[in-house]
């Protein structure tokens, strides 16, 4: 009985293999918008969240105050916020009736980018506050002799890290892009709107339309191996350039 | 400046200077003088507070009792430099690193641009000025650290062990870096274990023992007749 119906399942598989391949080699128009905003909306989160979580994990890292223990011990934390508590809190702050209503971004490509952003911020900071903490180890005496304050030594050791927290962009693109929970719930999933990869995924599996569905996940696995390749290069790049 | 006695930082004076870390004492009851001008070779096994000392003249480090002045003020003066046994150096080219600390000590522009090259000149590193800083060779890094020290033409500069990873070649290098920074008019205080370095190097010797000072005297009397047991026991060892 099982035998069967996996040999079709594996039919269906290649059948929808070849389509996709087809979709991805003849670059379809609808594939392409998708991976665009799909791309477009991640890139956007992943610049917001740097702005926001590398000066921040920076300053925690060089930093002494009262309560710095906790506030590591929440960051690290944060790094593991469930993509669609974030898309519903989101939500619940854009909607017509919640305090940012009257912006009227609820399914939106703006809303995803704010709900990514979100998402990725605290993981970019965590990462950020462990790599340049690691690098102030080494560091702070010889900066402190060369009468560096505070703030001037976080700039100087994002800057001397840049290489590390080059992968940790990645590690938070890569993480934002393959997402599904919050931009669906932001997004509201909108035909030409609000789709990207991992919604459009979801509803054609539902639907049972196997190629599209395929073929996006063949793009977004393929980005995100090279994602991970760049990363791996940059690193062996940076440390045998710059030591 | 030189009749302004009080000029860069001058004199150290460092009165019953204690510091303790995790309730382990590592210097205790330091009262010295430095005065300006001359080579202060801080000598002594390892572990017996040398380093420590270098910091807290360095104002890097606080005594958790007792005091540390420099010239009569509390603050550490900026005019002051430390090179450090193992050279820390960032991530970009020999010269950055260089204009890095002078642009910290607020000099940058063409003047910046001359003492970068003046000082990569005297440690014979022009050629590798543009070569990224942490690949060099451990004597090049350490030479490099020296011309950013020099660069800033401080008033003081310490040397906490500099040469204790390198090869005789590099340790000549950077004793005869040391001895041309000293005839700039720059006061050396530097820790070594070293005793045939001390006897190079040193006009005035601080020897330290189980975080005392157990001898600070004239380096010719320290060597010819030292006054301590612990001192006579240091050379002696070093002769077996």
């Amino acid at each position: 009985m099982h035998f069967p119906c996996a040999a079709f399942v594996l039919s269906t598989f290649s059948q929808s293999l070849v389509l996709a391949g087809q979709m991805i080699a003849s670059l379809d128009p609808k594939l392409v918008e998708i991976v665009g905003l799909s791309l477009g909306v991640s890139l956007a989160a992943t610049l917001i969240a740097a702005c926001i979580g590398l000066p921040l994990g920076a300053a925690v890292a060089v930093s002494r105050f009262p309560g710095r223990g906790t506030v590591i011990a929440v960051m690290n934390a944060m790094m593991g916020l469930p993509p669609v508590v974030v898309g519903l809190v989101i939500y619940l702050l854009l909607s017509r009736a919640g305090p940012l209503g009257h912006f009227g971004l609820l399914f939106t490509p703006e809303a995803m980018v704010i709900a990514q952003t979100v998402l990725i911020a605290p993981i970019l900071a965590a990462l950020a506050r462990q790599t340049v903490e690691d690098a102030w180890v080494e560091y702070r005496e010889q900066l402190a002799s060369l009468g560096s304050k505070t703030l001037g030594s976080a700039l100087t050791l994002l800057w001397d890290t840049r290489y590390s927290l080059a992968t940790v962009l990645l590690a938070g693109f890569g993480r934002a892009v393959a997402e599904v929970g919050a931009v669906m719930i932001v997004g509201g999933n909108i035909d030409g709107v609000t789709r990207v990869m991992t919604t459009t995924i979801a509803l054609e599996t539902s639907k049972g339309d196997l190629p599209l569905a395929l073929g996006l996940g063949v793009v977004l696995l393929v980005l995100v191996l090279a994602l991970n390749f760049v990363a791996q290069a940059t690193r062996h790049w940076a440390k045998a350039r710059f030591g | 400046m030189a009749d302004d006695a009080h000029a860069g930082g001058l004199p150290i004076v460092a009165r019953g200077a204690t510091y303790a870390s995790g309730g382990t004492i590592l210097l205790a009851d330091v009262d010295l003088t430095l005065e300006r001008g001359g080579r202060t070779v801080v000598l002594g096994a390892n572990g017996s507070g040398k380093s420590t000392l270098l910091r807290l003249l360095h104002g890097l480090l606080t005594p958790t009792r007792g005091t540390v002045q420099w010239g009569g003020a509390n603050a550490r003066p900026r005019s002051h430099a430390m090179v450090f046994q193992r050279p820390v150096l960032l991530r970009r080219s020999a010269a950055a690193n260089i204009r890095h600390a002078l642009a910290l000590a607020g000099m940058r522009g063409a003047d910046a641009d001359r003492r970068i090259h003046a000082a990569l000149q005297a440690v014979e590193l022009v050629q590798v000025s543009d070569r990224p800083a942490r690949v060099l060779s451990g004597g090049e890094q350490q030479r490099l650290a020296l011309a950013r020290a020099w660069a800033l033409a401080p008033d003081v500069l310490f040397l906490d062990e500099p040469t204790a990873s390198l090869d005789p070649a590099s340790t000549r290098a950077v004793e005869r870096i040391v001895g041309e920074i000293h005839a700039g008019g720059t006061t050396i205080v530097m820790s070594t274990h070293n005793l045939p370095q001390a006897k190079r190097l040193a006009d005035t010797v601080v020897f330290l023992h189980g975080g005392r000072i157990a001898e600070h005297t004239p380096a010719e009397e320290f060597f010819r007749a030292p006054n301590s047991v612990a001192a006579r026991e240091f050379i002696e060892g070093e002769r077996l």
